[in-house]
C-alpha cells in the first residue's frame, strides 16, 4: 500500500436480494485514520453494506480491496485476522458467558489456534490480561464477572465493543452503535468513539446525527431505491 | 463449587461402595444394572459435549456404540481377544466412523443435522443387520470377552465393575477440562452464537469436527464396554431408539453439565428397571414420566441440584 492508496477501497459494489438492489453500485474509499459516516433511511442497504465488507454477505459484482489486497471473496473471519472488526446494530454477545470470557474469546481468536485442550481457558493470562485492559477502555471492569445476558442494554452496547476492540483491529465496522441508548448514553458513546478516532479507521453507519456530525470526517449517503 | 464436590464425593464413595453392599446382601443383580448405567453415562457424556456444549443435536450417536461394539466383536469372533488391540481398534474405528459422518454433517445445521446424523446411523444399522457372518439381525454371542495381559479379568463382575466405574470418571473428568479449555470455550462460543464467533476470527467448523470425532472416540470406548456387559453383539446397539434413549439422558440429566449424563443415565435406567419389574406395560408409564421431568427440570437433573452456573 503506497501512502496515499486508501485502506479501503470499494469499486461497483452491487448486491441484490430478489428484485430488491440493496447495493447499487457503491463505490468508496477510506483512508487510513479516517471515520467515515454512512446515513440514509432504514432499508437504504447500510447493514447490507456492512456485511459484503465484513465477509458475512457475498456481493454480486464488485471488488473490495483492504491494505492493497482484493479481500472481495475472503470469509469473515479471514477478514478478521487481516484487521477488518464488525460491531453489530442488534447486540450479538454470547449471553451466557460472562464479560470478561465474551472478551477472552475476541482475545483468543487473535492468539494462535485454539486446539489446546487441558488448561482451563479462564487461567489463560495471556488471554485475560488483555480482556482485563480492553474492559478498563471501555468502562466495564465492574461488571467482568457478570453473565452478558444480564447486562443492561447500554452495557451490552460497551460490550459489543469491546469484542471488537479485542481483535486488535486496523479498521472498524460499527453498526449504528448508539442504536436503542438514551440521551446520555449516547453522549457517552460519542465521547468514547471520539477518543477511538484518533487511533482507528472508521466505518460509522448511525442514525444519530449527533454522533455522525461530531465523529465523521466524510459522511456517504445512501438513498432508497 | 462446594455443592459440587459434595456431589462428586458422595457419587464415588457410594458408586465405589456398591460391590462389597450388593454382594454381601446377595444382590449381584445390581452390580450388572449400576454397571450398565456407568457405561451409559460414558456414552452420554460423549454425546453430551457436542449436544449440550456443542448445540450439535446429533440424532445419531448409537452408531459409535455400534462400530466400539462390532470392532471387539469381529475381532473375538476371529479369536483375537487381545484387549488392548480391540479397544484401541473400538476408539480409532468410531474416531473415523465420526470424522466421516461429522465432515458432512457439520455443513449443514437444524433439521439437516439432526436428519443426516439419524440417516448415516441407520445405514450402519442395516449394515449390521446384513453382515450374516456375524449373526445378522439376531447378532451373535462373544467368543470371550476382552483379555488385558491378566491386569483386569472382566469375567470377575466385581473388577469388570471397578474398571467400568474408573473409565467413566476419567471420561466424565476429561470432558470436564475439554469444555473449560480453549478449545472447549470455542465449541461453546459457537453453539452460543456462530455468527459472531466468525465476525471475530474463529472458523468453527474444524473445532466442531474434533469435537465430533472426541466425542465419537469416547462412544466407541462405551461401546467396548457394552459388548463386553452383554457379552453379546447386536445391531441393536445401533437402533435409533437407542440414539434416543442417549438423547434423553443428556437432556434429562441436564445439557452442558459435568454430572448430567451421570444423573440422566442412572435416572432413564433405574426408573426403567423398576417399572419393567411391576408391570410390563412399562412403558406406557415412562413416557409421560419422561414428559413431566421435561416440563418441570428445564435445565436438567443436574441444573435443578445445582442450581448456579457449572
Amino acid at each position: 500500500m503506497t501512502a496515499n492508496s486508501p485502506m479501503l477501497e470499494i469499486r461497483g459494489l452491487i448486491k441484490s436480494f430478489g428484485a430488491l438492489r440493496a447495493t447499487d453500485q457503491v463505490d468508496l474509499d477510506v483512508r487510513e485514520g479516517e471515520t467515515h459516516a454512512i446515513i440514509g433511511p432504514n432499508g437504504a442497504g447500510k447493514t447490507t453494506l456492512l456485511g459484503q465488507l465484513s465477509g458475512t454477505l457475498r456481493p454480486d459484482a464488485g471488488a473490495i480491496r483492504f491494505a492493497g489486497e482484493d479481500i472481495t471473496r475472503l470469509a469473515a473471519p479471514a477478514r478478521s485476522h487481516r484487521g477488518i472488526a464488525r460491531s453489530f446494530q442488534i447486540t450479538s454477545v454470547y449471553r451466557d458467558f460472562t464479560v470478561l470470557e465474551n472478551v477472552a474469546l475476541a482475545v483468543q481468536a487473535h492468539a494462535g489456534h485454539s486446539f489446546r485442550f487441558w488448561r482451563a481457558a479462564d487461567e489463560v493470562p495471556e488471554l485475560a490480561q488483555p480482556a482485563q485492559r480492553v474492559l478498563e477502555e471501555v468502562g466495564l471492569t465492574a461488571r467482568s464477572g457478570v453473565l452478558a445476558a444480564r447486562l443492561s442494554h447500554g452495557e451490552q452496547r460497551q460490550l459489543e465493543i469491546a469484542m471488537v476492540l479485542a481483535t486488535r483491529p486496523k479498521l472498524l465496522l460499527l453498526d449504528e452503535p448508539a442504536a436503542g441508548a438514551g440521551a446520555e448514553e449516547t453522549q457517552r458513546l460519542i465521547r468514547f468513539l471520539g477518543g477511538l478516532k484518533r487511533r482507528h479507521t472508521m466505518v460509522l453507519v448511525e442514525h444519530d446525527m449527533d454522533a455522525v456530525f461530531t465523529l465523521a470526517d466524510r459522511v456517504h449517503v445512501v438513498l432508497d431505491q | 463449587m462446594r455443592k459440587g464436590q459434595l456431589f462428586w464425593g458422595a457419587a464415588v464413595v457410594l458408586l465405589a461402595a456398591l460391590p462389597p453392599a450388593a454382594l454381601a446382601l446377595q444382590q449381584p443383580f445390581y452390580l450388572d444394572l449400576v454397571r450398565r448405567v456407568m457405561i451409559f453415562a460414558i456414552a452420554a457424556a460423549s454425546l453430551n459435549l457436542i449436544l449440550g456444549y456443542g448445540g450439535m443435536v446429533s440424532f445419531g450417536h448409537a452408531a459409535y456404540l455400534g462400530v466400539g461394539g462390532y470392532a471387539v466383536g469381529v475381532l473375538s469372533h476371529y479369536g483375537i481377544d487381545n484387549g488392548w488391540l480391540q479397544w484401541a481398534l473400538a476408539i480409532g474405528a468410531s474416531a473415523l466412523a465420526a470424522a466421516a459422518i461429522g465432515a458432512i454433517s457439520i455443513r449443514t445445521s437444524g433439521i439437516y443435522f439432526i436428519m443426516i446424523t439419524l440417516a448415516f446411523t441407520q445405514m450402519l444399522y442395516y449394515l449390521g443387520i446384513s453382515l450374516d457372518e456375524y449373526g445378522g439381525d439376531d447378532g451373535m454371542r462373544l467368543a470371550t470377552r476382552s483379555r488385558f495381559s491378566g491386569l483386569v479379568d472382566l469375567d470377575s463382575p466385581v473388577a469388570f465393575y471397578y474398571l467400568v466405574l474408573a473409565l467413566m470418571l476419567l471420561v466424565l473428568y476429561l470432558s470436564h477440562r475439554i469444555v473449560r479449555s480453549r478449545f472447549g470455550r470455542v465449541i461453546r462460543a459457537a453453539k452460543s452464537n456462530e455468527a459472531r464467533t466468525r465476525a471475530v476470527g474463529l472458523s468453527p467448523y474444524a473445532y466442531k469436527l474434533a469435537a465430533f470425532v472426541i466425542a465419537g472416540a469416547m462412544g466407541g470406548l462405551a461401546g467396548a464396554l457394552l459388548v463386553n456387559h452383554t457379552a453379546y453383539l447386536t445391531p441393536e446397539f445401533m437402533n435409533w431408539t437407542r440414539s434416543g434413549e442417549l438423547m434423553f439422558m443428556v437432556i434429562l440429566g441436564g445439557m452442558a453439565t459435568t454430572a448430567g449424563p451421570l444423573l440422566g443415565a442412572f435416572a432413564l435406567l433405574i426408573v426403567e428397571d423398576l417399572l419393567s419389574g411391576w408391570t410390563e406395560h412399562w412403558q406406557v408409564i415412562l413416557g409421560p414420566l419422561l414428559v413431566l421431568a421435561v416440563v418441570f427440570f428445564k435445565r436438567g437433573i443436574a441444573g435443578s441440584l445445582f442450581h448456579d452456573r457449572e
